[in-house]
């Protein structure tokens, strides 16, 4: 009998437990949920956390996210409307916003971005065609900020109208009203990488290569034309210090030599019969030497005595 | 298990019937299992985020807490932990010679510059949790959308700017840029997340293109080696001639004191003889024409004395001599 009793307690518990558990339910901060009776959406979406009440047994909880979700597009070939082909490769965050709708028209997350692949990825398309390649990498008309190498900026860079992040808005733009009827809402989206397809890829590094090839050939041309700068500067400073050294020797001597003629001719101007005197004997005295011969007649001065002794004329010399 | 106890138990302490110490035990467990789910601590670096029956409630902060056990739940964020991403790289082993993978994070790192050039950019982004709340409550692949927005962050500045500024002098600066556009998407999300840094660590050209971008830097080196080669020889050359024209003035000047000297030293000479000839010029004379001839004469090797009377000069040259000595 006592141990009936307990036995019936334990499975009225049990079954309290069923029914109350089947009741009562929670909602997580960041759940929606849809009640559901044989497959069939009961009441409004309850948006509310906390702890719900539904009939046991018949209704069914459909949770859903009500955080932003992430969506990865896979990369796509695009070309841009001057036929530069571009892979493109976007990202966007959507959420649920109308989980009713969402269960009826889409399900679930999986077929959800499936929804998201096909209209973002044609947004997308729809987009980069319609803009130049320059206009889908750039953002601004912001300059470059001047570097010592100087290189030049490709011709067909011209003025952004729109840019990368316009363009990113127009792409949520046109894919945005397809979203409402999944019951779901595109919050962003935003180009994620852009790149060159392979033979674009290779049209560019040969660019570039040739680019750096001019860059480096101005830079030598660029030592060596100060080297010449350089070396005719020496040319010139040379002949400078070389000619100024040259006249002021000249003007140094030539004064000097005026100098001493003056000092000459003052001096032999006092009596120029005797300075040619003492100049001639002096010449004699350097010019006459041992391979000269000397033809004197008798009646020159120095050798008038050899002949004859003038007694008379030595006295009257005297 | 528990029943071999309680069998044990029975011999100890006679008179217990077993069935108590089952009721026991479950009692024991339940009070356990109440006890682990009342108390929760909270790291040092973290907060608990408490949710009742699945709402928001509060925060705690570090240390021993307690919540209603089976209703009350607890999240625990890290905010003060600051989070790494890596692009374009991954780091095997961090240490003292850290360890990176091996290449292989092209699409990453690959991009398009504002030039139309492409760009290989690594960077990293720290990041740490400011709202716990709505760090947990307002974005679902909080680390995913990081990551592409980063991305997508970094290309739309690398793609306002030239290849060479991002290389050079535009890198910190392209970082910060990144910095604030990523900071302002995530905000408008309201991740609760706060951007501690970007940091572009390495922007290289593509592997194809580097060679010319390195002949770049040495056609710079060469320039630099060719100009100082000029200033070489220029300093070289210069100082040497502007010494060599100082010795050319030195040795004109040295001409001009000797010519001068010279010049006044022989008037002097000659005013000093003239001086005393002016008070016998007919002796002086004549004493000076001998004495020059006295000196002179002996030198001379042939000498020959004719006199006037005599008619012809041949017959007494020795014109054999004459001939014979040319």
């Amino acid at each position: 009998m006592k141990w009936g009793k307990s036995i019936s307690i334990i499975v009225v518990a049990i079954i309290a437990l069923i029914i109350l558990s089947g009741t009562l339910y929670t909602v997580d901060q960041v759940e929606q949920v849809i009640i559901t009776q044989f497959g069939k959406p009961v009441g409004k979406p309850v948006t509310e956390a906390g702890l719900h009440i539904k009939t046991p047994f018949i209704q069914k909880v459909n949770r859903f996210d009500k955080r932003i979700l992430s969506w990865d597009g896979s990369p796509t070939q695009i070309p841009t409307s001057d036929k530069k082909y571009i892979w493109v490769d976007t990202t966007a965050r959507w959420r649920i916003v109308n989980p009713l709708k969402f269960l009826q028209a889409t399900g679930n997350e999986r077929t959800a971005m499936a929804r998201l692949d096909d209209i973002v990825d044609s947004a997308t398309r729809n987009q980069i065609t319609k803009h130049l390649l320059y206009e889908v990498v750039r953002n601004s008309n912001r300059k470059f900020t001047e570097t010592e190498l100087g290189v030049e900026i490709p011709e067909e860079i011209g003025e952004v109208k729109d840019g990368r992040e316009k363009i990113s808005r127009e792409i949520l733009k046109e894919a945005t009203p397809a979203f409402p009827q999944y019951g779901m809402e595109l919050v962003d989206v935003r180009i994620k990488r852009i790149n060159y397809v392979e033979d674009v890829r290779e049209k560019v590094y040969s660019r570039m290569i040739s680019e750096r090839k001019r860059v480096a050939e101005e830079y030598r041309s660029e030592g060596m034309g100060q080297k010449a700068e350089i070396e005719g500067k020496m040319e010139k400073e040379l002949q400078r210090i070389t000619s100024e050294a040259y006249k002021t020797a000249q003007e140094i001597e030539g004064k000097a030599d005026a100098e001493a003629t003056k000092i000459y001719a003052v001096a032999y101007n006092k009596d120029p019969g005797f300075y040619s005197f003492l100049k001639t004997l002096e010449t004699y005295k350097n010019t006459l030497d041992k391979d000269t011969w000397l033809i004197l007649s008798s009646d020159s001065e120095f050798y008038k005595y050899l002949k004859s002794i003038p007694l008379e004329g030595l006295q009257k010399e005297k | 298990m528990a029943y071999r106890k309680a069998g044990e138990g029975e011999s100890d302490f006679p008179g217990y019937p077993s069935k108590k110490w089952i009721g026991l035990g479950i009692v024991g467990i339940i009070i356990l299992i109440i006890l682990v789910s009342t108390f929760y601590s909270v790291g040092p670096e973290e907060e608990g985020v408490i949710k009742r029956f699945g709402r928001y409630t509060k925060i705690t902060g570090p240390g021993l807490h307690f919540k209603i056990p089976f209703v009350e739940t607890v999240a625990k964020v890290k905010v003060k932990h600051i989070f790494k991403e890596e692009f374009g790289f991954r780091t095997l082993m961090a240490g003292i010679k850290t360890i990176y993978a091996p290449s292989g994070y092209d699409d990453e790192s690959l991009m398009l510059t504002g030039d139309l050039n492409v760009a290989v950019a690594e960077w990293i982004v720290q990041y740490k949790v400011r709202d716990p709340v709505a760090f947990l409550f307002n974005v679902r692949e909080q680390r995913d959308t990081i990551r592409a927005i980063s991305e997508a962050s970094m290309r739309q500045i690398i793609g306002d700017r030239s290849i060479d500024e991002v290389l050079t002098i535009g890198r910190i600066e392209a970082g910060q840029k990144a910095q604030e556009k990523l900071q302002s998407i995530l905000d408008s999300y309201q991740t609760g997340i706060q951007i501690v840094t970007i940091k572009l660590k390495d922007v290289n050209p593509p592997d194809p293109v580097k060679p010319s971008f390195n002949e770049v830097n040495e056609a710079k080196q060469e320039k630099e080696t060719t100009i100082n080669e000029a200033k070489q020889a220029y300093n070289k050359v210069i100082p040497k001639a502007k010494g060599e024209a100082e010795k050319t003035i030195s040795v004109a000047e040295g001409y001009a004191v000797n010519r001068v000297n010279r010049a006044m030293g022989e008037a002097n000479k000659f005013l000093a003889v003239w001086e005393e000839y002016r008070k016998s010029p007919e002796v002086t004379r004549k004493r000076l024409y001998l004495e020059s001839l006295n000196e002179v004469l002996p030198k001379i090797g042939k000498k020959y004395i004719l006199d006037t009377e005599e008619k012809g000069v041949l017959p007494l040259l020795p014109l054999g001599e004459i001939g014979g000595q040319k």
